[in-house]
């Protein structure tokens, strides 16, 4: 399976994602600079973390503009899988593939930190590796990741099941406490309304070795494999 | 360009040179004779403003050259020492790793988030432009007490400054000490660490060589920020300082990671010989530096330099500090090249000067000379100094009482209240605060990352290797007795690295001192250093690079002398890396090293008593040395659950964060520390005796045969417990106490002192 990450100016996950699709998961991946127009025929697009124009304007609001993005857009359109992860997250929203919006964090402050979050999602392509309901320990690193929308829009992503993450406690409780940045209703992850385009504050990719702390994130990959490279 | 007639005329509109303007310049009349001497003339404004810079303390050296030469900086596998960019050791497997920390307190004492963020830019450069990606920084900082307001500010602006910085550069934070004593009130340190890796063959210095071949300046655009940045580092802060403001420099991470994959992608491109980041003093330091380190002319075009703004003057394009600019000599036909490479990641680059084969330093505006030094060295032409070193009667005053005699207080009859005391002072507290604030595990190589050993570790990807990486510097040490804390110093660090299963390599240096020209300064000055090269000597940890930052003082006072060490050590093996936590119930816990009685210049007579007196505990290198290959060798053969160094707060303290530093740690644990020929208790629990390590181990012979083998005391005190509780039996006490106050106030201090910060302002 053929994984395409995407480099935009001030983009610094890029090589964290490629270490994770070809080391952990074994993949093969390809960069992409952001002037390119083609996405080289990979199978899943990821647009990673970092701070793509040094977060000019608004975190991804420069990124959208880049050549590379009518290809992602293209990409996702025809129901391919497309992850956005952190800055990625941010682009994929100031793009309009996914609903809301990332805010500064509630406190203020940027946050390194591991998390727990309770898997919520059930679509096969990203979550047949995760038992409905398990809790993973994966790490967060923003400083505006705090998921806003108004009710209408959350309430049409809960219905829709796409309210795929949640920030939580150990136990997988959901609570004000576990709520890293404050985001509306404990939201970590979405993905659109087709389950092709997925969104995450959290660093999947970062969740990949036990040397590390955590393999938590390696399902997400592996459920991509078996359905896209099946 | 070399043929123009070098008659150096004053620019129309320069100020006359007068004795007044050359003071205002820190130029002293015996430099300023000095200089008249060098050019047979006298120098033009523009003149004036380069020697200003190259003679500053921060550019030449002048008072601490001698005193460095005196430090040890060689081994087999350092690649490069002292006087490049940054210093670089091999690590085997064909890989190279660069480092050094620099200073930015001046600064930040007046614009904390620049301060910081830039000085974070310029320590990023200082490596990369060795050629090598930086992988991990660190960061050690000093402050006063977080009780006043001004402080808090200072804090919040320093961790955010840095943070942003880094953050946005996708370059770990991994570790760092910070301090807090009211000697830094009025001068916060902030000292920044980068460590970079490179394949060997990819080292690439900052010597400009090749007579014809073109200099660029790349990056940035050059801007009226910064100017006389360097002369500010060098003189005392005062109340005017704030007028300072517009000296510190503006940062832009987002320019700065641009121009690193650029430089790293030029540096690989094989289209340049050398390059270097304009840094303090800009465009001339930098030019000057290439020059003097290739032993070659520069003429260097002023109006070829991009600029942000009409009508600067050579005196300004030559003395901005703006940031994320390089200086490049690139081959003579690669400069489209190179260009290219710099336009692909939208960053530009021009030709301004040319490397000549004529032993001048030449500054020309289009046809005109505005500057020219003969000889290609005018940063050593600086006059040296030894000035008088004599130590203050006051510190051997209170060096000389007896600690001792100092009366407990009522609440020390609980020995617990003590400890809690002591886990709670802001310089041992838990400083998740402010690394929660950086990104600690952005390049996925971050084993060990912040507050969970005793230094950071990182693996080197493609091997089984792994980095062991601390700053640290005890300044009340140093400050009492500045041989004795010199050496303290980098044993220390050595000790932390060793705890992490690393074998300590080499050391870069952060000397954080006031006034060298007053003599009770610069003693401190000349004893730290001594006493750094006796510990580096003993333990094999040569100095490869660093920086001196004097004059870190106000009308208040100096600082405590902060000579900060940033070390890098080698794991051999991912198997041996080791943390700081409990790990199994029925432990034993073996103690490596041996109590005493000190109790001078300890954390527990600052927080407890206010006091900074008192001898500083002894330090036995010798010993230091083999306590590092015992447990070394301890860890290696796989029987160490885990390690950690006593130090501020001594054993008690060591004790409580091996149970509770992680801290959802379910361990606590029992020992008894009786000893027939130390009868203070308080100096059994908080003295800091040095060369002492609290390992953790299933098999307590193996280990106790270890370091015997080595000559290391070492003895059963106790063992793990799966209870929630800290006992420590000294005899005539026992200390009792559940882990969850303990938790609380080592977790809990900082915050609620910055909380305070916020509901003030709020």
């Amino acid at each position: 399976m053929k994984f395409g990450i995407v480099t935009f100016p001030g983009s610094n996950c890029d090589v964290d994602a490629i270490h994770a699709v070809t080391d952990a998961l074994g993949q093969t991946a390809v960069s992409l600079w952001h002037r390119d127009v083609d996405t080289q025929g990979c199978d899943v697009l990821i647009l990673p973390g970092g701070f793509s124009y040094g977060d000019a304007l608004r975190a991804g609001a420069i990124a959208r503009f880049s050549p590379i993005m009518q290809a992602v857009v293209a990409h996702a359109e025809r129901g391919a899988p497309v992850i956005g992860i952190c800055n990625g997250f941010q682009i994929l929203c100031e793009s309009h593939l996914l609903p809301g919006a990332l805010m500064r964090n509630a406190g203020l402050q940027f946050i390194c930190d591991w998390v727990h979050l309770r898997v919520d999602g059930t679509a096969p392509l990203y979550f047949s590796g995760y038992a409905a309901g398990q809790v993973l320990r994966i790490p967060v690193a923003h400083g505006e990741g705090r998921f806003t929308a108004d009710d209408a829009t959350l309430d049409a992503l809960e219905q829709g099941g796409q309210v795929v993450f949640r920030y939580c406690d150990a136990d997988g409780t959901v609570t004000a406490a576990a709520n890293c940045n404050g985001a509306a209703r404990n939201i970590a992850g979405i993905t659109n309304a087709v389950g092709n385009v997925l969104g995450m504050m959290p660093h999947p990719e970062r969740a990949v070795e036990a040397l590390l702390g955590s393999t938590d994130g390696l399902p997400l990959f592996e459920s991509l494999l078996a359905r896209v490279g099946a | 360009m070399t043929t123009i007639p070098s008659v150096v005329h004053p620019r129309p509109g320069d100020p006359a040179i007068t004795p007044a303007l050359v003071a205002e310049h820190g130029i002293t009349p015996f430099e300023y004779e000095k200089l008249l001497g060098l050019l047979g003339r006298e120098p033009t404004f523009t003149e004036l403003g380069i020697v200003s810079a190259l003679w500053s303390e921060h550019c030449s050296y002048k008072h601490s050259r001698p005193v460095l030469k005196t430090l040890p900086t060689t081994a087999p596998y350092v690649l490069q020492g002292p006087g490049e960019n940054a210093g670089v050791i091999s690590v085997g497997d064909g890989l190279a790793v660069a480092f050094k920390i620099e200073s930015h307190n001046h600064p930040s004492a007046v614009e904390p988030y620049q301060g910081a963020a830039t000085g974070v830019g310029g320590i990023l450069r200082d490596v990369f432009t060795m050629g090598a990606r930086p992988i991990a920084m660190l960061n050690s900082l000093r402050f006063g007490s977080l009780d006043s307001p001004r402080v808090r500010w200072l804090v919040s602006g320093v961790v955010k400054g840095i943070g942003d910085y880094g953050n946005c550069m996708g370059v770990p934070t991994v570790a760092g000490d910070v301090m807090f004593d009211p000697a830094y009130e009025g001068n916060p340190l902030v000292n920044a660490m980068c460590v970079g890796l490179m394949r060997e063959e990819e080292l690439i210095t900052a010597k400009a060589q090749g007579i014809g071949n073109p200099i660029l300046a790349v990056g940035a655009r050059t801007g009226r920020d910064g100017i006389h940045g360097a002369s500010f580092a060098s003189e005392d802060l005062s109340d005017e300082n704030e007028a300072k403001r517009p000296r510190v420099q503006v940062g832009d991470p987002f320019t700065e990671k641009l121009l690193l994959e650029a430089s790293l992608e030029l540096i690989n491109s094989g289209h340049i010989v050398a390059i270097q980041d304009m840094g303090a003093a800009g465009l001339t330091s930098s030019s000057a530096e290439m020059a003097e380190r290739g032993d070659v002319g520069v003429v260097i075009d002023v109006t070829k330099v991009p600029v942000r703004e009409a009508g600067m003057t050579p005196y300004e394009i030559l003395l901005s500090e703006s940031q994320e600019r390089m200086l490049v000599v690139a081959k003579l036909g690669h400069e489209e090249a190179a260009k290219a490479i710099l336009r692909k990641w939208d960053l530009q680059a021009e030709v301004i000067g040319e490397v000549i084969a004529e032993p001048v330093y030449r500054v020309v505006e289009g046809d005109r000379v505005v500057a020219e030094f003969p000889g290609s060295r005018l940063v050593t032409e600086c006059p040296q100094y030894a000035p008088e070193a004599r130590e203050s009667e006051i510190i051997a005053g209170l060096r000389q009482r007896d600690p001792h005699l100092v009366d407990e207080r009522a609440e020390e009859s609980d020995p617990a209240w003590t400890l809690r005391e002591l886990l709670s002072s802001p310089t041992i507290a838990n400083k998740r605060w402010i690394y929660r604030q950086y990104d600690s595990q952005v390049r996925t190589s971050t084993v060990v990352g912040p507050g969970a050993a005793d230094a950071a570790v990182v693996r080197l990807r493609g091997t089984n290797k792994a980095l062991a990486l601390k700053t640290d510097c005890n300044a009340r040490y140093v400050y009492l007795d500045p041989r004795l804390g010199g050496r303290i110093a980098v044993a220390e660090a050595a000790r932390n690295v060793a705890c992490t299963g690393g074998r300590p390599m080499a050391i870069t240096n952060c000397l954080n001192f006031g006034n060298p020209t007053k003599p009770e300064v610069f003693f401190q000055f000349r004893e730290a250093v001594f006493g750094m090269g006796d510990a580096c000597r003993a333990l094999g940890t040569p100095v490869t690079g660093g920086n001196v930052s004097l004059y870190n003082e106000n009308p208040q006072g100096a600082v405590f002398p902060t000579p900060t060490i940033g070390m890098v050590g080698l794991i051999l093996d991912l198997a041996h890396i080791t943390r700081s936590t409990f790990r199994a119930d029925g432990d034993a816990i073996v103690l490596l090293g041996e109590n005493t009685a000190e109790l001078g210049a300890s954390e527990y007579l600052a927080r407890i008593h206010g006091l900074t007196i008192g001898a500083v505990p002894a330090v036995d290198l010798d010993h230091e040395r083999r306590l590092v290959d015992a447990l070394l060798e301890a860890i290696a053969s796989g029987t160490v659950h885990s390690a950690h160094d006593c130090s501020e707060g001594g054993l008690a303290v060591a004790l409580a964060e091996s149970c509770i530093s992680e801290r959802t740690a379910t361990f606590g644990a029992h020992v008894d520390i009786a000893d027939p020929l130390v009868t203070s208790s308080r100096a059994l629990l908080f003295g800091e005796a040095q060369g002492r390590v609290i390992v953790s181990t299933r098999d307590a012979p193996r280990v106790i045969a270890v370091a015997t083998a080595h000559g290391v005391p070492a003895r059963v005190i106790g063992h793990v417990t799966a209870t929630q509780r800290l006992v420590i039996g000294t005899g005539a006490h026992t200390l009792d106490t559940a882990l969850e106050p303990l938790v609380d106030a080592f977790f809990d201090a900082i915050p609620a002192l910055m909380q305070r910060a916020a509901t003030a302002s709020a």
